[in-house]
């Protein structure tokens, strides 16, 4: 079954005179379930791609369908609502923000979602404790190292119990040590049940994961499948 | 949601303490002088008021001259001029008085000893200082037989007393009106201000007789003060005035009068009348204030959504929606509003209490301009936030990630 199912979907920038086709008549679906990657060279499209699926970004033509429903009758609420709900987003720059302990980023989603304090709380710091950070709870960001945040970028991924996660480059800025913690804990996510995408320069990750999508100008030109 | 706002908004603010404060320095500002202004105006008022009524109440004032319809004043000069028996025919044949008392005033040079000085010299019945509310601090008011008799005496306040007879009681001195040689027989309580800021103090009583042919020479009055039992009675008063005068001076049916009549009661309207518009006037400016601390508030929200941009993208992707966006900034600048608002209240009420107190008028505070300046304060607040919030919450999520 299909969570994702992308058709002719088109995104394009006016550039002056010229249009740069960041997706061009792209097709692709993504099955519940899998751990899938994207690959391809700088400039390809991939985060314009990520951006698409997590309701980010409205694409220019094309269609969309989410877990059976067609995103481009959406509303900017409803946007935002399925945002909240169905997607969480990690993101190569952790995109935390600063003023805030690592319980109130991770709770973040919560405020959004109608939760009250007490169990906002009291969910965060479980999901902190999920990712390995118990004694982090109360740090703010920049007390933290590169893994350790992206990490808490995490925990607020999951915290509203997403179907899907979607990670652009989550380890870009990170190394090997730490970049293995967060793969290690996709890894586990996915198998809990929760479709994994996740975009990657580094083939070694791509290798770990069970489908490879190459991307090049905005098109597929590879989907490797491996079980 | 609500109460995550209040608590980001205070969070926000006490996290850039400098610039919150500049910005609600605005509100503070506007807020107080508004406040400031309108009590002190009111303070003003009041003051007039009292000061008005303190010459007396149920006042009537007969002068020498007519009025145009339009209220001016046709030149005294026409010959028929009020006389001292006019007024004791007032007093004999209109019913409803307490006083009447006729008056002349120049103003002379004084003279006592080497010392000298220049003052309104009044010529006028004994009965003047209770009309005036004046009371006698030293010695004696002249009486009806120092009146009639013509005597060279007079009364002084304490202005005079202070500038001729710096040592000493004058009580049994002399002084010279217009080189004519008077007794000082008694010396007035200070009365200090009037409400249009003249020195209360700064005057002589003569009696009227001596005052008109001795002292200026004349064989009519300027004017004619006139105490009715009641203010019920003063327009009773105020029309049999008008007819016996009319009578008295043989004025034709139709013709105009050649005296007019004023009562205190139009006075204290036109006084009111002109510190009610001072009043306005500085509630005004200080609006004007209020506004500009409201554009203040409005810079700095633009400032604030501009540096945030990225947050505001953060918290979009994670859900956040137009609303609650716009929310988030518009309690922010409606905290910065209101605590500015309030503090501006307290700090003008305790301004105005200081001022009025400084310059003894009575301390009024406005509940109305309180109100409505605070109220405003949280609508300037909301007003100047909105542009600001709204610019906010329609950021285009992807862009506002991008931005740097
Ligand atoms: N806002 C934009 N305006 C104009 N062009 C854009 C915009 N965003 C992306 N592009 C263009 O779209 C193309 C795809 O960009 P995208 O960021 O998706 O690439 P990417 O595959 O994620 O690259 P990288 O691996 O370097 O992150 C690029 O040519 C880029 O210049
Ligand atoms: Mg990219």
């Amino acid at each position: 079954m299909n969570v994702i199912e992308l058709k002719d979907i088109v995104k394009s920038y006016a550039m002056g005179d010229s249009t740069v086709m960041a997706l061009n008549h792209l097709t692709v679906s993504f099955e519940k379930g899998k751990f899938t990657s994207i690959v391809g060279p700088s400039g390809s499209g991939k985060s314009t791609l990520m951006n698409v699926l997590g309701c980010l970004d409205r694409p220019t033509s094309g269609q969309y369908i989410l877990e059976g429903k067609d995103i481009a009758q959406y509303s900017d609420d409803e946007l935002a609502h399925t945002r909240n709900a169905r997607i969480g987003f990690v993101f190569q720059s952790f995109n935390l923000l600063s003023k805030l302990t690592a319980v109130e980023n991770v709770a973040l989603p919560l405020v959004y979602a109608g939760v009250g304090l007490k169990e906002r709380t009291e969910r965060a710091e479980q999901a902190l404790k999920d990712v390995g950070l118990g004694a982090r709870l109360y740090h703010k960001p920049n007390e933290m190292s590169g893994g350790q945040r992206q990490r808490v970028a995490i925990a607020r991924a999951l915290i509203n119990d997403p179907a899907i996660i979607m990670a652009d480059e989550p380890t870009g800025n990170l190394d090997t040590k730490s970049t293995l913690e967060i793969i290690d804990i996709f890894e586990k996510l996915n198998k809990m049940g929760k479709t994994v995408i996740m975009v990657t320069h580094e083939p070694e990750l791509a290798d770990m994961t069970q489908r490879i999508i190459t991307i090049r100008d905005g098109q597929l030109i590879k989907d490797e499948r491996r079980d | 949601m609500l109460r995550e706002c209040i608590k980001m908004a205070f969070e926000g603010m006490l996290s850039n303490k400098l610039r919150t404060f500049l910005t609600m320095l605005g509100i503070i500002i506007g807020v107080g002088a508004v406040i400031a202004m309108v009590s002190l105006g009111l303070g003003m008022q009041e003051k007039v008021k009292e000061n008005i009524s303190s010459m007396g109440s149920n006042l009537l004032i007969v002068m020498s001259g007519g009025r145009t319809a339009n209220g001016q004043r046709i030149a005294s000069g026409s010959g028929a001029h009020l006389t001292y028996d006019d007024a004791k025919a007032i007093e004999k044949n209109v019913d409803g008085i307490k006083y009447v008392s006729p008056g002349v005033q120049t103003s002379y040079q004084l003279v006592a000893g080497n010392q000298n000085w220049n003052s309104s010299v009044q010529g006028m019945t004994p009965n003047i200082i209770d009309i005036r509310n004046y009371t006698i601090a030293e010695g004696r008011m002249y009486t009806e037989k120092e009146m009639t008799s013509r005597d060279r005496v007079c009364v002084i306040g304490q202005t005079v007393a202070e500038n001729l007879f710096p040592e000493g009681s004058p009580v049994g001195k002399t002084m010279r009106i217009n080189k004519a040689p008077f007794r000082v027989i008694g010396v007035l309580n200070s009365k200090g201000q009037s409400s249009m800021g003249q020195d209360q103090d700064d005057i002589v009583f003569v009696p009227l007789t001596t005052a008109m042919q001795r002292l200026m020479g004349l064989t009519y009055i300027r004017n004619i003060t006139i105490q009715c039992e009641n203010e019920k009675l003063i327009d009773q008063v105020q029309s049999d005035v008008v007819a016996l005068l009319r009578q008295r001076h043989k004025i034709k049916t139709g013709d105009d009068d050649d005296f007019s009549v004023r009562n205190l009661a139009e006075i204290i309207k036109t006084a009111q009348e002109t510190t009610g518009s001072i009043t306005l006037l500085l509630a005004i400016v200080a609006a004007i204030s209020l506004l500009v601390g409201g554009i203040g508030i409005m810079n700095i929200m633009l400032v604030s959504v501009t540096e945030r941009t990225r947050e505001i993208g953060i918290r979009k992707a994670l859900g956040a929606t137009y609303h609650d966006i716009l929310l988030q900034f518009l309690v922010e600048s409606m905290v910065i509003g209101v605590t500015g608002g309030t503090t501006g209240m307290i700090l003008g009420t305790i301004v105005s209490v200081i001022a009025a107190k400084v310059i003894g008028w009575p301390v009024v505070v406005s509940i109305l301009a309180t109100i409505i300046s605070v109220l405003f304060s949280v609508g300037i607040g909301l007003f100047f936030g909105l542009y600001p919030a709204k610019k906010a919450a329609l950021l285009d999520p992807i862009e506002a990630l991008r931005y740097e």
